[in-house]
């Protein structure tokens, strides 16, 4: 099949940047039923969010991409290339990457809602990538619709023109013709010579089991087409086309070619998404570009976590579960590691707690596997006073105390964007989680931006939790990692019947550290079942006790009637007691649910 | 020979207690009619798959048999008379709570072929009555008993339940004491189960505190001590029996083993019945009972055990029971010695001083006991 050669006159590649829940993916699907790709009984609820994670929990988690063709009010068909970017900060080098792979970009705002947090990150993202971004006003039937003053808070905070912003509901489809239009006028359409040498940029990829990697690119210039000896400038791989293609609805179309300013796919019969890192240039092997694309980054992980196998055996499955998933996401980190309560697993890094929470419902739901997992941590930098550094992922492997000279935590940008009746009690949680104030400034009357200094390891468990709680909803939410600071940090060791716990040490701050021993221990108390002897929960920093609580003996365990009648039903109840017994892990004497091990993820619940 | 024990499940009752999860509610009289007739259909329409059978127990539980007119239950006897072999020496009881018979109605039940009462009190406390749903006092109690004695039964247990809301240990100890007093031949003594779908179990009702753990530990060693020293041996968990007159029904329950010499049948509403290895249960469904013919239509959770279930209830059960069980009797039953198959955990209750064995049995202790549940979950294959 082939693509007939296109004018790059009528190409516009965009992407839609919106707060949460504001409408981003609704409207995309307009968008792609409005211009004939799919009629509305073919389509499925939101064609762009394919995994079942992603429609369920409303977020984009992979970057996708869709081509498709409209017929303007000038008579010109236009090809559209919409790609939908993750919405997500744990993602958003991935973001960058998909908005630089754009010329444009439509700003989604609730029409009842306003800016948020989100909003204000991703434009600023999408204006630093050069990208011509215009505003739709979307959700304009509810009844708290409030355009005009909407309108009026884009040009005060962003300072872009908005008093012609279409005025559109996605989900009943009012005003979509009009930002189709907007689309043809606002967006520019791409530069860059196809005769050029070979430069684009890769986005995203994905594994086909069958055709190997499939990479998602924006060709900035040259073309590419089967047969081209293609180089990855990053990695330095190369490999042979074997396809080219565009985006069709959920699945991929071959062409001929890929010029400058076309956005697609190609395979190579590439085995490992490692060779095809997103940010990284693609270029003529035979006649390469003299530079690569601006912007390129290795991708580290932020936060790491021990994941374990609830049981044992299934460590193989484990294993095979994570390489299949890393063929996807080359973001996903692992190496295998021992601990004394866990048995084998792996140390997972991750780019953020959602990544983290995704991989593991995807290993539970996609490769039913039963896991525990420790309590995530971020990367801290221990000096040590041989003038070694080491980069620590797992406190158990912290020297001890005499060999460090000091450590250091990352440190983020935040940017909260609150109602003024929550201001107070924001400040509070940030102060509570080790902030620093740096400023606050009123974008209207009754809203403030807060910009705070915050250590990731205090906004990794639940600050997006509390954030919500202490605002009623209200507040939102963005960072991004400023660095590393030095800082007061200690290890938290918790004994159970005076056995230290590996899998439950965490690394704290010393200001911190009193208080979430406490909670700890009492946490521990309620998942502790009660045994016949008396168990002793102890907190330690550096071998002394610094909190401690007891789960009393048990005294009594009977079912004081047994008869004819509920013989089955007794025997379920002591089938129970004994599988909830296996799911225990062994501690010395005392037998520990594995629950217990998240529990100090949940210290903050009342 | 093979012996049989026959159940008889009445699900009427006055009024349902706070406490009941059993199968029973109120109904009219027409409905119970009904369900007498459809009841003895059972008995016949059975009456083939235990012709080989001699019976040895019967008992009419519930709900409450006592509210039934005696008639209802001569009617039922006599149809297990005349189909069923029915040992001269049979062990007949019957469920009665206080204030739903009186002197004529023992009366006729020891003509119908009644020997043996149990008597509901729970609590020799009218607070804790109240609290309970029950529809009698202990005065109420006290003259059923009386009566009963009078009318000729010579075999009686009294129900009791510890660790009821607002229950204290010295009001446990005055119940215990008073029912002692009357010298019955038999007293269970229940902790109370607080089971979900009750009002009790209700986590919006609001009813006066449990005791305390400590209290209700206290109450359940008091009711041993107590009771041993009345004259009672405690026989399994909550049950305690002057010297012959245990339950000789329920231990069919409880001591499971060589074949067809514990078989029991189920007649009635909900009813479960276990031959050999297999077990089924009747339907909960009154309409479908009552509609039914007696026969296979009303049968469900049709299921025949494994021998490692056989093996893990001859364990559970028999353990309740505080001679424990027989390892002759295991090995006659299975093949297989227990000292074999349960090896480790016999091992590691032994060590914690849980378990012991001697004559031939292998038994909890007096802790033991104590945790029977959590020894128990170790005797599951």
């Amino acid at each position: 099949m082939t693509m007939p050669q296109t004018d790059q006159s009528r190409i516009r590649n965009f992407c839609i940047v919106a707060h949460i829940d504001h409408g981003k993916s609704t409207l995309a699907d307009r968008i792609i039923e409005k211009t004939g790709l799919l009629t509305s009984r073919e389509m499925q609820e939101q064609v762009l969010d394919n995994m079942d994670l992603e429609r369920e929990r409303g977020i984009t988690i992979k970057a996708q991409a869709v081509r498709t063709v409209y017929k303007a009010n000038d008579g010109n068909e236009y090809i559209f290339n919409l790609i939908d970017t993750p919405g997500h900060v744990d993602f958003n080098y991935e973001v960058s990457r998909a908005l630089a792979a754009c010329d444009g970009a439509i700003l989604v705002v609730d029409a009842a809602q306003g800016i948020e947090a989100q909003t204000l990150a991703n434009v600023y993202l999408a204006l630093d990538h050069d990208l011509d971004v215009f505003p739709v006003i979307n959700k304009i039937d509810l009844p708290s619709a409030q355009p005009e003053r909407v309108k009026n808070e884009i040009e005060d905070v962003i300072g872009i023109e908005a008093q012609d912003a279409p005025l559109i509901s996605a989900k009943n489809g009012t005003g979509i013709e009009d930002v189709l239009e907007a689309i043809v006028h606002k967006i520019p359409a791409p530069k860059g010579n196809a005769d050029n040498p070979l430069q684009a940029l890769i986005f995203d990829s994905v594994y086909d089991s069958y055709k190997g990697v499939i990479v998602f690119c924006r060709v900035m210039e040259g073309r590419v087409a089967k047969g081209t000896k293609i180089k990855m400038i990053a990695t330095g791989a190369s490999f042979d086309v074997v396809e080219v293609g565009y985006f069709g609805a959920g699945q991929f179309i071959p062409c001929e070619e890929l010029s400058a300013g076309m956005v697609g796919y190609l395979t190579a019969s590439i085995k490992n998404v490692k060779d095809t890192t997103v940010g990284d240039t693609v270029t003529d092997a035979e006649r390469p570009c003299a530079s690569p694309l601006p912007g390129y980054k290795k991708v580290l992980p932020m936060v790491y976590c021990g994941v374990y196998p609830a049981d044992g055996a299934k460590y193989p499955d484990l294993r095979d579960a994570l390489e299949k998933l890393q063929l996807n996401d080359a973001s996903l980190f692992y190496e295998p590691e021992t601990s004394i309560a866990l048995g084998f697993g792996f140390r997972c890094g991750f780019l953020g707690l959602l990544h983290l929470e995704i991989i593991q419902e995807r290993l539970e739901r996609e490769y039913n596997l039963d896991l525990v997992t420790t309590a995530p941590g971020v990367v801290y930098k221990v000096h040590k006073t041989n003038g070694e550094v080491i980069e620590l992922t797992n406190p158990s492997n912290l020297p001890d105390p005499s060999e460090i000279e000091y450590m250091e935590e990352p440190v983020v940008n935040a940017e909260i964007m609150v109602t003024s009746e929550f201001i107070g009690s924001i400040m509070e949680l940030c102060q509570e989680r080790r902030g620093r104030y740096i400023s606050m400034e009123y974008v209207e009357e009754t809203r403030a931006v807060l910009k705070y200094e915050l250590p990731l390891n205090e906004i990794i468990y639940d600050f997006f939790d509390a954030l919500k709680s202490r605002s009623r909803g209200y507040a939102s939410f963005d960072y991004d990692i400023k660095g590393y600071e030095r800082s007061e940090l200690v290890k938290l060791d918790i004994l159970i019947n005076k056995e230290e716990v590996d899998a439950l040490s965490f690394i704290v701050h010393k200001e911190s550290a009193y208080e979430r021993g406490r909670k700890m221990c009492e946490k521990l108390k309620d998942e502790i079942p009660r045994h016949l002897f008396e168990i002793p929960i102890q907190a330690a920093v550096g071998g002394k006790v610094i909190a401690r609580e007891t789960v009393k003996a048990m005294r009594k365990d009977v079912l004081a009637k047994c008869y004819g009648g509920d013989i089955t039903r007794k025997k379920k109840l002591l089938e129970k007691q004994k599988e909830g017994k296996k799911r225990m892990r062994q501690i010395g004497s005392v037998e520990i649910p594995q629950k217990a091990f998240m529990s100090v993820l949940k210290l903050d619940d009342q | 020979m093979k012996t049989l024990g026959v159940y008889i499940h009445i699900p009427f009752c006055v009024r349902k207690c706070v406490y009941c999860d059993f199968l029973s509610f109120p109904a009219e009289r027409e409905i119970q009619k009904r369900y007498i007739d459809a009841l003895k259909r059972e008995i016949e329409e059975n009456a083939v798959r235990y012709r080989d059978y001699t019976v040895k127990t019967i008992f009419f539980g519930g709900g409450t048999p006592s509210i039934l007119p005696e008639n209802d239950i001569k009617y039922i006897i006599n149809a297990l008379k005349v189909y069923y072999n029915i040992s001269p020496d049979a062990e007949v009881t019957l469920e009665a709570n206080p204030k739903t018979a009186g002197y004529e109605k023992f009366l006729a039940l020891i003509d119908a072929g009644v020997n043996r009462l149990s008597l509901g009190l729970q609590s020799a406390d009218n607070d804790e009555l109240k609290l309970l749903g029950r529809i009698h006092t202990y005065e109420d109690f006290l003259k059923s008993y009386e009566e009963a004695r009078k009318a000729g039964f010579g075999n009686i247990n009294i129900d009791l339940i510890s660790a009821v809301p607002s229950q204290t240990v010295k009001s446990w100890e005055n119940t215990l004491k008073k029912a002692a007093q009357l010298s019955p031949e038999h007293i269970s003594a229940y902790s109370l189960i607080v089971e979900e779908n009750t009002p009790l179990g209700d986590r919006s009702s609001d009813f006066p505190p449990l005791p305390d753990e400590e209290d209700e530990r206290l109450m359940y060693h008091r009711t041993k001590s107590i009771l041993e020293k009345e004259g009672y041996r405690r026989y399994e968990i909550s049950n305690y029996a002057k010297k012959g007159f245990e339950s000789r029904h329920n231990i069919i329950y409880w001591q499971r083993g060589a074949a067809h010499t514990h078989d029991y049948a189920g007649f009635g509403l909900g009813a479960s019945s276990t031959v050999g290895a297999s077990r089924w249960k009747n339907t909960n469904d009154i309409n479908k009972y009552i509609m039914s013919d007696g026969r296979d239509d009303i049968k469900e959770e049709y299921e025949t055990l494994p021998q490692d279930d056989l093996m893990e209830e001859f364990m559970f059960l028999g353990l309740r029971m505080t001679c424990g069980i027989s390892t002759d009797e295991f090995f006659q039953t299975f093949g297989k010695k227990a000292e074999d198959v349960y090896k480790d955990v016999l091992y590691k209750w032994t060590k914690q001083g849980f378990m012991e064995q001697s004559g031939g049995y292998i038994r909890l202790t007096d802790q033991g006991l104590d945790f029977a549940n959590m020894v128990f979950a170790d005797f599951i294959l």
